[in-house]
């Protein structure tokens, strides 16, 4: 146990085993990015993965609407300690992207419109743990969350889900993105408490 | 290569009082590694059956030694940060982990001039880089564009008075204007980011921090002004966005 501090008594707020280690619940959805926030149009969207074999599959805003949609109901967990429970999107599971990529890559680097990267596992983006979605709780998801569309990886802390994605490039070596090269985990696993490099 | 970040004790030093809701407070974290301007902490408190939490602050001031300094608003209904603004006392202890963050910094070797734009709370990130210029010994030009309800809110109001070469400071108040003030309060606008700025032709570092709607309507206006968004820096506070 921690050194206690005189007078806490603290607050002990719902969760239960929802809530990752060091984590406290929040109502509303905070606001979390480097710069100034990207407005893209949806004419000149496109969301793009790129293999190792530098093979580019496209998709425009149109044919992302034609793409079967799913309505993932999750957590979400922010390395800056607020989760989110019961958070429902609409969008396309990364599965549906992938499923004529030909790829032997074993590493993700996730673009934005604005410049901003993070990397992961690709097997972290497959088999129905990611989604690229368009709307947030039944709405059109607002470009300060990451509209016109952004990831969502809801099993790592949040800054894995890019805002205002544009492609997926596939690597055969790990390549660190934006936080991950300034101080912050490599992979980010909320139930690990991996927040910082070295934890 | 960067060391792990462990929890180091940390005992209150002294504590200021900024405003009403507001107060700075002045820790002892003995073997501190020291930090940037801009950089932030994680605050761990324990009660006494064990329960503990946490939360992220920003540090206010260079480190002095072992000695960090934040500056911490009471949240209405807050957990952490009414401990911190009402109940602690000085040679009572907290655990602190950083510094953190290696983005919304500024180093004195930077030679850009500096466009600083704080909304609330959001000026203490702000303050710290500020005090890390004066400490050093820079002359890289300063422009600090501070937004805030109004008077009584005011953080750092002796030292921000007291006239400092480089540093240029535009207070816009957005409840209530001091008695004589030319400008009517309300929200920053254009106009103020164009007058109490640099020109974009400047290339200015630009650092905004406040609230999310704060932060984006700041960062939105200097785009039209036409900074690279490359350029510009954003952080968000307060206990949750809007």
């Amino acid at each position: 146990m921690g050194i206690v501090s005189r007078g806490f008594s603290g607050r002990r707020r719902e969760g239960g085993d929802r809530l990752p280690p060091g984590q406290y619940l929040v109502e509303d959805f905070p606001v979390l990015s480097a710069g100034p926030t990207p407005r893209v149009p949806l004419d000149r969207w496109e969301f793009a993965i790129d293999t190792e074999a530098e093979q580019t599959h496209r998709w425009s805003w149109q044919e992302f609407m034609a793409l079967p949609m799913q309505t993932p109901t999750v957590d979400i967990h922010c390395v800056t300690k607020w989760t989110k429970l019961g958070t429902s999107w609409e969008g396309v599971s990364l599965d549906v992207f992938f499923e004529d990529v030909e790829t032997t890559a074993e590493y993700a680097l996730v673009y934005s419109y604005g410049g901003y990267t993070t990397n992961l596992p690709l097997e972290d983006l497959l088999d129905g743990k990611a989604w690229i979605v368009h709307r947030f709780d039944g709405e059109e998801l607002a470009p300060q969350h990451g509209g016109p569309a952004r990831l969502i990886v809801p099993h790592l802390y949040f800054w894995k889900s890019a805002k205002w994605v544009r492609g997926i490039r596939l690597l055969n070596e790990d390549w660190p993105g934006f936080w991950e090269t300034a101080g912050y985990h490599n992979y980010g696993d909320p139930w690990r408490e991996q927040r910082y490099e070295g934890d | 290569m960067r060391r792990r970040l462990t929890w180091q004790a940390a005992r209150l030093h002294e504590v200021r009082d900024e405003t009403a809701t507001a107060r700075s407070l002045v820790f002892d974290v003995p073997g501190w590694p020291g930090h940037v301007a801009g950089q932030h902490v994680d605050v761990r408190l324990t009660a006494e059956d064990g329960y503990t939490t946490q939360r992220s602050y920003s540090l206010a001031a260079p480190a002095d030694g072992d000695r960090i300094e934040l500056t911490v608003e009471a949240v209405p209904d807050g957990e952490v940060s009414p401990y911190l603004t009402e109940v602690i006392e000085p040679g009572d202890q907290i655990e602190i982990r950083g510094p953190v963050g290696g983005w919304f910094v500024w180093r004195p070797e930077n030679e850009a001039p500096v466009m600083l734009v704080g909304g609330g709370s959001g000026v203490v990130p702000l303050m710290a880089m500020i005090r890390a210029r004066r400490q050093a010994g820079s002359r890289v030009p300063f422009r600090l564009l501070y937004s805030l309800r109004d008077q009584d809110r005011r953080y750092y109001a002796a030292e921000l008075r007291r006239p400092e070469p480089g540093l240029d400071i535009t207070y816009v108040y957005t409840r209530a204007a001091p008695p004589g003030a030319a400008r009517p309060a309300g929200r920053i606008t254009l106009a103020d980011l164009a007058e109490g700025g640099w020109p974009a032709d400047f290339a200015p570092d630009c650092y905004v921090c406040g609230s999310t709607g704060f932060v984006e309507a700041a960062a939105d206006l200097l785009l039209t002004l036409g900074h690279a968004p490359e350029r510009i820096r954003t952080e968000r506070f307060g206990p949750t966005g809007d």
